[in-house]
């Protein structure tokens, strides 16, 4: 994932993350990252490292210093007022069980 | 492949300067078998250990292709050849897993391959041996990749999120190593009177560096009883090599080779094999790059190092002129 601090040295190739689908109709999966100059040779790593055994129809890269992620110290202001909202699922509300396809 | 802990120093307790409270709660997660993922507060010294480790088992992934790739040229059949190409290439790939998520720690891949060059750096000692023979790829493939599946299959479950998730990987790819080596020894032992001796002979040579592997016994390793309370190790050196043992004699025996150790016996009542005194000194001596080919598999490693430092520098000179061209057609266009 991405990497922080930044200790990519100069000659260093950057960092990208590897997307994959596994199959059409289903999304693109974090499967790991890469070296590369460009994102085309990105591709071709990603290819090579993460699809030798058919896992992927299809490879998005992403460069690692571009992905903004949510801050770990701050997860539970974050999330944690979705814990104390449970009329968001089904299974709150009661219905007879008379009551068909529902 | 693998690596064990092969560090005399013991890792040092909490630095001073790290709040308790953090410490505790960390310790905490690690005792209930949460996962610490890369932006978490980590003391100091799990996150050097695990820099250690990572890296080291990266290293000896790389490493290890060396011995194998000695051989793609001579495979001695078309398939046996494709076999032993997808082998060394996913050899190749468990060490990028592993330096991306020992990256993900505040390292570089350069500060690591740079350590590894210069010494600094461990990789395991199983790499120092030759492969001579044709039968040596089978029993690499049997014993040394069916010891570095015992090690890292608990590995799947180390505390650090990234180490467990390369491991995951890694375990699915490996198992095809395994098997393709004892199908070539196991070929070769049902062969001619000569070929089923070249097999025997690699057992011989490959059976003991194989269970050194695991590293040094519990009484004389420093690290593993904080590896293990961190959950970065779950089982202990001798626990792995004892499980180790006890499934690969009857699988030599079903073979008909013999495993080189006179003191070897099955022991009823501890429902394990007894085996014979470990060489600790050769152990030690090949660790600290003494190993008959030490030297070979560090310079072959500079070598190709630098002679492909032409190819990434014009990879990437490439790119930034590729970046600036379009710079300047979005600005006059």
């Amino acid at each position: 994932m991405a990497n922080e601090p930044n200790t990519q040295t100069a000659n260093e190739w950057p960092l990208w993350e590897v997307f994959i689908r596994a199959k059409h109709g289903l999304s693109h999966r974090h499967a790991g990252s890469v070296h590369a100059p460009d994102g085309e040779i990105a591709l071709r790593h990603a290819r090579d490292t993460y699809t030798r055994r058919m896992e992927g129809v299809s490879i998005w890269v992403i460069r690692s210093s571009d992905v903004v992620a949510s801050d770990p110290g701050s997860a539970g202001p974050t999330f944690e007022p979705a814990e104390s909202k449970v009329y968001r699922h089904p299974t709150f509300y009661v219905v007879p069980d008379y009551i068909k396809h529902i | 492949m693998y690596t064990t802990e092969m560090s005399k120093n013991p890792a040092r307790p909490a630095a001073p300067s790290e709040a308790p409270e953090l410490v505790a709660a960390f310790e905490a997660r690690v005792a209930n078998d949460e996962f610490i993922e890369p932006k978490d507060w980590m003391p100091e010294a799990y996150r050097k250990t695990l820099v250690r480790q990572i890296s080291q088992h990266a290293h000896s992934e790389v490493v290890g292709m060396l011995p194998e790739g000695n051989w793609i040229s001579r495979a001695p059949s078309l398939r046996r050849k494709a076999v032993l190409l997808a082998k060394v290439q996913d050899e190749g790939g468990h060490g990028l897993y592993l330096y991306s998520a020992a990256e993900t720690l505040g390292t570089s891949r350069d500060q690591m391959i740079e350590a590894l060059h210069t010494g600094k750096a461990k990789y395991s000692t199983i790499f120092n041996y030759p492969t001579l023979t044709w039968a040596d790829i089978g029993a690499i493939g049997w014993l040394v990749d069916g010891a570095a599946i015992m090690n890292q299959v608990p590995l799947q479950r180390t505390s650090y999120g990234p180490y467990a998730r390369a491991m995951v990987r890694v375990c699915k790819e490996e198992s095809f190593h395994q098997r393709q080596g004892f199908e070539i020894t196991m070929k070769l032992a049902a062969g001619t009177p000569e070929q089923k001796a070249m097999a025997q002979d690699a057992l011989n040579r490959w059976w003991w560096p194989s269970i050194m592997m695991f590293g040094p016994p519990d009484d004389n390793s420093p690290n593993t009883a904080q590896s293990v309370r961190w959950r970065i190790k779950r089982e202990t050196n001798d626990e792995l090599r004892q499980k180790f043992v006890d499934v690969t004699v009857p699988q030599a025996e079903a073979i008909g080779l013999t495993v080189p150790d006179p003191d070897l016996k099955w022991n009823e009542e501890r429902g394990h094999y007894d085996y014979g005194a470990i060489d600790w000194d050769e152990f030690w001596a090949v660790v600290k790059g003494e190993g008959p080919v030490a030297k070979e598999r560090v310079k072959a490693r500079i070598d190709a190092w630098e002679k492909g430092a032409w190819v990434r520098e014009a990879a990437l000179a490439h790119a930034a002129k590729q970046a600036s061209r379009r710079q300047k057609e979005a600005a006059n266009g």
